[in-house]
């Protein structure tokens, strides 16, 4: 507990530092868009957070394994943090989106984008994740419940893409990172990565302010019933 | 190896002869499924070829959800369960068994709910009847698995679907595609099976053990 507790102020210094300095890029240095104008500025914010998002649900996933592969008591409460995180930086990412798709495509929602559905579909398949714990005893039982569904998610993730890529074909979804690298230079390409860095940094600091707690609360339990 | 698969039939047939004994479930979803039918013939009236094959995929998941729901009940009641796990065979064994006579209940309801289809809403293709088969394998191998899950929880009956119909989205879409007519939604229904039903195998042991 103590590493955790000794990592978190340095986190969240880097986080707040980053951010801001991402914040200062975002309305002061970078352009406006041709064609957007001031508007495109959310995704400086909309894609760090998915993908924060995206690493959130794989942090969880592989703790999941781990807690699978050895049985240790504390993966599955890392596995639960990450994945709680992860449902929190999904609901901001379909905001940020939906906001970003109504000033820019007149629509709060499009079913022809890949992008979108399938963040839906992880995101009812994470809550659902939510149900399952909380309906659960604690104990052992549960660790694993919640383990083996966690990595149904990272099977879900290719899958429902490669379905959804299957049966869609036309996408005005903006295509950020290509497999070609990214598809922006200069200015906006270091804006972006000091956002993405930021985000990601918050997201770890949050993963270890909530562990904390979380094992705090723990603790504390334990040590009632020991006086009780 | 072949012990096995003996140990598989052996489930299977268990929970088959269990069923032609007291007729709980499959009634249930015959039932079930040709209701639907004649609700989604009210509930959406001039249905195109292309909605009445998605209202056939609706009926058949739903119908599969009913039977998947009941699949563990008898374990639960009678605390099978734990004489199961304990019984000298591998726990996939258990989950590939019950996967096997839930394919079983889902044909025979889908033997009489494909021609019951072609009869209110008319034209059934090869494709649709291939792609049924083929997201019947994936719907039993996830939903058994998710079926053993949830009769861990408190809440089963309500768990089960949301549990499951995340995870049945591809079959959909999958589904829906190969019977409006594109071949390689075939390819990829075989392969949600097969992705799928590894992890299932693999993970099962977890689920039943502490």
């Amino acid at each position: 507990m103590s590493s955790l507790s000794s990592r978190l102020p340095p986190l969240a210094v880097l986080a707040t530092g980053l951010l801001a300095l991402g914040l200062a890029h975002v309305f002061f240095v970078v352009p406006d868009d041709a064609d957007q104008g001031f508007s495109y500025r959310i995704f400086f914010f909309h894609v760090p957070i998915a993908l924060t998002a995206y690493a959130c649900f794989g942090w969880g996933a592989w703790k999941a394994l781990r807690h699978l592969q050895t049985k240790r008591g504390g993966y599955d409460l890392e596995s639960y943090v990450a994945v709680h995180l992860g449902v929190i930086f999904g609901t901001l990412t379909l905001l940020t989106g939906s906001i970003w798709a109504k000033i820019s495509w007149g629509l709060w929602w499009r079913w022809e984008e890949k992008q979108l559905v399938l963040f839906l579909v992880l995101f009812l398949f994470y809550c659902a994740y939510f149900m399952l714990r909380f309906s659960v005893e604690e104990g052992a039982q549960r660790a694993n419940l919640s383990a083996v569904y966690a990595l149904f998610g990272v099977v879900l993730v290719p899958v429902s893409f490669f379905a959804i890529r299957l049966s869609q074909s036309n996408n005005i979804h903006p295509v950020a990172l290509t497999s070609h690298g990214p598809n922006f230079h200069g200015w906006i390409l270091v804006a972006f990565c000091v956002c993405l860095v930021g985000m990601l940094v918050l997201g770890s600091a949050l993963y270890h302010l909530e562990l904390l707690g979380k094992r705090l609360d723990a603790r504390l339990r334990e040590l009632r019933e020991e006086a009780a | 190896m072949r012990r096995y698969a003996a140990d598989v039939v052996t489930l299977a047939r268990k929970d088959v002869r269990l069923e032609l004994r007291t007729w709980q479930t499959l009634p249930a979803m015959l039932l079930f499924v040709v209701s639907t039918l004649v609700i989604f013939h009210f509930a959406v009236p001039a249905a195109s070829a292309r909605a009445g094959l998605g209202l056939l995929w609706v009926a058949l998941l739903f119908a599969a959800l009913l039977g998947l729901a009941r699949a563990f009940v008898a374990e639960r009641e009678q605390r099978l369960f734990d004489a199961l796990v304990l019984a000298p065979c591998d726990r996939s064994a258990i989950w590939l068994g019950k996967a096997i006579a839930v394919l079983f209940f889902l044909v025979g309801v889908e033997i009489v709910a494909l021609p019951a289809y072609a009869l209110f809403f008319g034209g059934l293709g090869g494709r649709t009847v291939a792609a049924v088969a083929l997201a019947d394998l994936g719907i039993c191998a996830v939903g058994t698995l998710l079926s053993a899950v949830a009769a861990a929880a408190r809440v089963r009956e309500l768990l089960l679907p949301l549990l499951f119909l995340p995870l049945a989205l591809p079959i959909v879409i999958g589904g829906v595609g190969a019977s409006l007519g594109h071949g390689r939604y075939l390819g990829f229904l075989a392969l949600y099976d097969l992705l799928f039903a590894t992890l299932c195998w693999g993970s099962f042991e977890y689920v039943v053990t502490e």
